[in-house]
């Protein structure tokens, strides 16, 4: 991790190596450290080459889809009759993340090289890094770094001496959750209200300004001139169990252990090592209760899935979850699931573009009648609603927002019935007095 | 879109529609209407009331069929278990903060909310203990009222003002459930098109107060008609109740005017109503005009027709229909005629920016075009030593008495009697364009009909009418019954109009022959 603690020996420091070390900030000390001799390559190859040795790395994106990054970069038009964009997604907002905050801290130089190569292999001109609004001090370091990249010759007209123009600009978000969906995040650029798009068309086809795009994650981005320096077989070998989940991964880990923040470790690595070791384990006197693992749009796990999950994109899913944004959320048993759920619940609600009806009116009603719980005016009968509710907010709408807000509400009915039934027939004090 | 055509089954019909037809379009081919509110045909797609939601077999999830577009051996179910229920459930949800106050509220009766209720059996809600969310009824424009409460956040409103009348002054504010329809701080809904947001609201949320409290729209008669504002020619329907307009409303032609119409011509209807209308024939005896049956007054019209050789001149409001200017042509055939109509023209258009060929237009009659064509022009400059001259339907606004004088005789035919016709020999009534059936020709050459939507106060006819009777009483002509005989007798008569038929017109109307230009017989 290296900041504020020391990387822990079973974890796997790439991206994180020099998380904390000041001097990775500046131009001088990124290329002293390594830095943009990925980039140099890169522009010595031919883009789709560049391409190819994304796909072979198995690199999946990491804002939460895990879709191949080198399949999705394929996806553009070979032929190039318009301007191509490549958007890095630095909205980073999904509760419980924090790991891009963390790359964009201290190795903003690693972030702007990653997008340099994207753009080269995309064909892209013009890179716009979104970066989220409250990221007051990430977006200073970061155009700090941008500053110096121009500078230095890095990007601009003739990048690096390539002879390619390569431009890149950083732009910030105003506060809302939904700009990190990608078309609404293309939206929020383009000077409109953050409403994520119909698709298709796909932003390959028209995204940006109309035009072929793509949008990465900035871990994903992250990782390119690592993999561009060390071959692509190095990264796919990064593998402790599915071999479809390769590399390494950010871990933002918080909640109710002992050492929190972020922990980078290869694929396939266990949750509960996670947890016990490298977090340090529960607070005095606690034990484990539940974990969402990816981010709060992902289902809850319970103790004892938590510690049989592998943190890859298979494993969780085989726990029934998903690796998501890598986002740990760890809870105690001091914990009240019910009052937790509500909380999400009301983070969705307020962070609904209000576009699609069932997201609009759902979320909001979902939280009404979990505060009614909470209040001890709750039935049975609520339980059967908010599923209802929950089954007609899932895959009907534009974008997920409202399937996220479905999901903690549906896995932590099922797995942790019993809190609500306690609050409904009032064998637990209630903790809102409205509802 | 290509002319292609593309092979699918929706609910077990099979049907084909150009190739990039959406599947709500293509489901109408099978006489389905798929519930939708954010969809509108003029209006780029939303897509986010996610009301229309079908199930296209093979795909993962439910689609919404406005933005789906079809393909090849798709088979669409619309009212499966599954697809019901998901709509059902929009409805609980756009029901959530909806006020239900259907008693008082204007859209009733004409509501996409309460019709989707209905469709759908959502009668039932499970929201049932928490309050609704109150918001004060606003003023957008002079005429658009909003009423937040009853908004369901279609933007229809929104895209309209964005895409069709290109002045962004409507938005939507805030996020979530606190979401409204919100405007620019320093603006107003005040567009000459703006009326249109009233139409295309889904439900009563934005009203007009022109038509507030005036009427419950099943009281209503609606009529196919065409503005008369302006050259355009807007398909409208009047909507009229017990004999009175009370309000006008477009009418969809996609040839002419899509889906919309100009505040202007929305509010151009008072007319209609005017009690002040002459309610028999009047002929003049002893130095003033006196009251008499048709009989008499077609035969003292007939008379003077009879007695007089030499010029004639004719001035007709741009508001005469075909039919009229026509047989007023015929009438005077053998004489020397000089035939005018009244024009009235205003610098500058007023166009709906984002939809091609629609404006208000300069010249503010409604069939200039047809006028010319059968041979009037707008240089009326007086009377002269005219043997016989006569008014159609003018109210003579702006002509003085001077300019009317010199003439032997002196038939005026209209609604209203001015100071200026009371020295006629004549005064037959006539009827409006909403109490008569007949045709305008607009500025594109496109002949449309418009029909009667009200009765006739007194014993007005329509002047076409009166004219007929008045040639067969001459000896020239048979009676004519029917607009639509009228308009065939036009057609078989005058090049332009030949080989049209009033009964193959239809509702959109039909072109003038290219080449046809000016008075052939």
């Amino acid at each position: 991790m290296g900041y504020p603690h020391k990387s822990d020996p079973k974890e796997n420091v790439v991206l994180s190596e020099y998380f904390g070390d000041a001097g990775a900030r500046t131009y001088d000390g990124w290329v002293e450290r390594g830095g943009y001799k990925a980039l140099k390559t890169a522009l010595g190859m031919e883009p789709n080459a560049v391409t190819d040795i994304v796909k072979q790395s198995g690199l999946r994106g990491r804002g939460g889809a895990g879709f191949p990054t080198g399949l999705k970069w394929s996806f553009m038009p070979k032929e190039k009759t318009r301007a191509h964009y490549l958007c890095c997604n630095a909205d980073e907002s999904e509760p419980g993340t924090f790991k891009d905050r963390e790359i964009m801290r201290w190795t903003p130089h690693a972030l702007i090289e990653g997008c340099a190569i994207g753009q080269y292999a995309i064909g892209a001109e013009v890179c716009y890094i979104y970066i989220r609004g409250e990221f007051t001090e990430p977006i200073k370091v970061m155009q700090a770094a941008l500053d110096a990249a121009y500078a230095n010759g890095v990007l601009g007209d003739n990048a690096m001496g390539s002879g390619k123009k390569l431009d890149m600009y950083i732009h910030r978000g105003a506060g809302a959750y939904i700009c990190g969906e990608e078309t609404a995040l293309m939206n929020s650029i383009e000077g409109r209200r953050g409403n994520p798009r119909i698709k298709p068309p796909f932003p390959a086809a028209a995204g940006l300004f109309g035009m072929p795009t793509t949008i990465n994650n900035v871990e994903t981005l992250a990782a390119v001139p690592h993999i561009i320096n060390r071959g692509a077989e190095w990264y796919s070998g990064l593998s402790l169990a599915s071999e479809k989940s390769s590399g390494t991964k950010l871990l933002s880990v918080c909640g109710n252990v002992r050492k929190p923040g972020n922990y980078e470790v290869t694929m396939g690595f266990p949750l509960k090592e996670l947890i016990y070791d490298l977090c340090g384990g529960m607070p005095e006197g606690r034990t484990l209760k539940a974990v969402i693992p990816g981010g709060s749009s992902v289902p809850i796990l319970t103790r004892e899935e938590a510690e049989g999950c592998i943190l890859d994109y298979e494993g969780c899913v085989a726990a029934g979850t998903m690796l998501g944004s890598g986002g740990v959320i760890v809870f105690d048993d001091s914990v009240d699931m019910v009052y937790q759920i509500m909380r999400l619940a009301k983070f969705y609600a307020h962070e609904s573009c209000a576009q699609c009806t069932q997201c609009r009116e759902g979320t909001a009603w979902t939280v009404r009648i979990l505060e009614r719980i909470l209040a001890g005016k709750g039935t049975q009968d609520d339980i059967d609603l908010l599923l209802d509710l929950a089954d007609q907010m899932t895959g009907k709408t534009i974008c997920v927002l409202s399937d996220s807000c479905a999901v903690p509400v549906v896995s932590g009915i099922t797995k942790f019935r019993d809190e609500f039934d306690a609050y409904i027939s009032g064998a637990r004090e209630p903790v809102l007095t409205h509802g | 879109m290509s002319e292609e055509l593309v092979k699918l089954t929706i609910e077990g019909v099979e049907v084909s529609v150009p190739r990039g037809t959406t599947v709500i379009e293509a489901a109408k081919e099978a006489g389905i209407n798929i519930p939708h509110y954010c969809y509108h045909k003029g209006l780029p797609i939303a897509g986010v009331c996610r009301m229309c939601l079908v199930q296209i077999e093979g795909a993962p999830k439910l689609q919404i069929s406005c933005a789906t577009e079809v393909a090849e051996g798709q088979v669409v179910r619309v009212f499966g278990e599954e697809e019901s229920k998901a709509r059902s459930s929009v409805l609980e949800f756009l029901l959530i903060n909806h006020p239900l106050d259907c008693p008082i509220c204007d859209q009733s009766g004409e509501c996409e909310l309460q019709d989707f209720t209905f469709d759908e059996r959502q009668g039932q809600s499970r929201y049932n203990d928490f309050p609704k969310r109150y918001d004060p009824a606003e003023q957008f424009g002079d005429d658009v009222m909003f009423v937040a409460n009853r908004c369901i956040l279609c933007t229809r409103c929104v895209r309209f003002m964005d895409h069709a009348a290109e002045e962004p002054v409507l938005n939507v504010s805030e996020r979530g459930d606190r979401a409204f329809i919100g405007m620019h701080p320093d603006a107003e809904l005040n567009h000459p098109w703006a009326g249109n947001v009233v139409d295309l609201c889904p439900v009563g949320s934005l009203i007009s107060k022109d038509f507030l409290h005036k009427a419950r729209v099943w009281e209503l008669d609606h009529t196919d008609s065409i503005c008369t504002g302006c050259s355009q020619g807007c398909n409208i329907h009047i909507d009229t109740r017990e004999e009175l307009v009370v309000r006008l409303r477009p009418r969809a032609n996609e040839d002419v005017n899509k889906f919309f119409m100009c505040d202007e011509g929305r509010s151009n209807y008072r007319w209609l109503n005017s009690g002040d209308r002459i309610e028999a024939p009047l002929v003049a005896e002893g130095g003033s005009l006196v009251a008499s049956g048709w009989d008499h007054a077609l035969a003292r019209v007939a008379q003077i027709v009879k007695g007089s050789t030499g010029d004639a001149v004719v001035l007709a409001s741009g508001k005469s229909s075909n039919e009229s200017l026509f047989f007023l042509r015929e009438l005077f055939g053998e004489f020397d005629l000089k035939a005018h109509f009244r024009n009235f023209t205003v610098d500058g258009e007023l166009p709906l920016s984002g939809v091609e060929g629609l404006a208000l237009r300069e010249e503010r009659i409604p069939n200039g075009t047809g006028a010319r064509q059968l041979g009037y022009d707008d240089s009326f400059n007086g009377v002269s030593n005219a043997s016989i001259f006569l008014i159609l339907g003018d109210d003579l606004e702006g002509i003085t008495p001077e300019m009317l004088s010199g003439a032997k005789n002196f038939i005026y035919v209209g609604t209203t009697l001015p100071e200026a016709a009371r020295n006629a020999d004549v005064v037959l009534p006539a009827t409006t364009v909403a109490e008569e059936d007949g045709t305008y020709v607009n500025r594109d050459n496109r002949v449309q009909r418009f029909s009667q939507a009200r009765t006739a106060p007194g014993m007005g006819r329509p002047a076409w009418w009166a004219f007929a009777e008045v040639l067969k009483e001459l000896g020239r002509g048979d009676a004519v019954d029917t607009a639509a005989e009228a308009f065939d007798a036009m057609a078989s008569n005058v090049g332009a109009f030949n080989g049209m038929s009033y009964s193959t017109l239809g509702k959109n109307g039909q072109k003038l022959a290219e080449s046809s230009a000016g008075v052939s017989k």
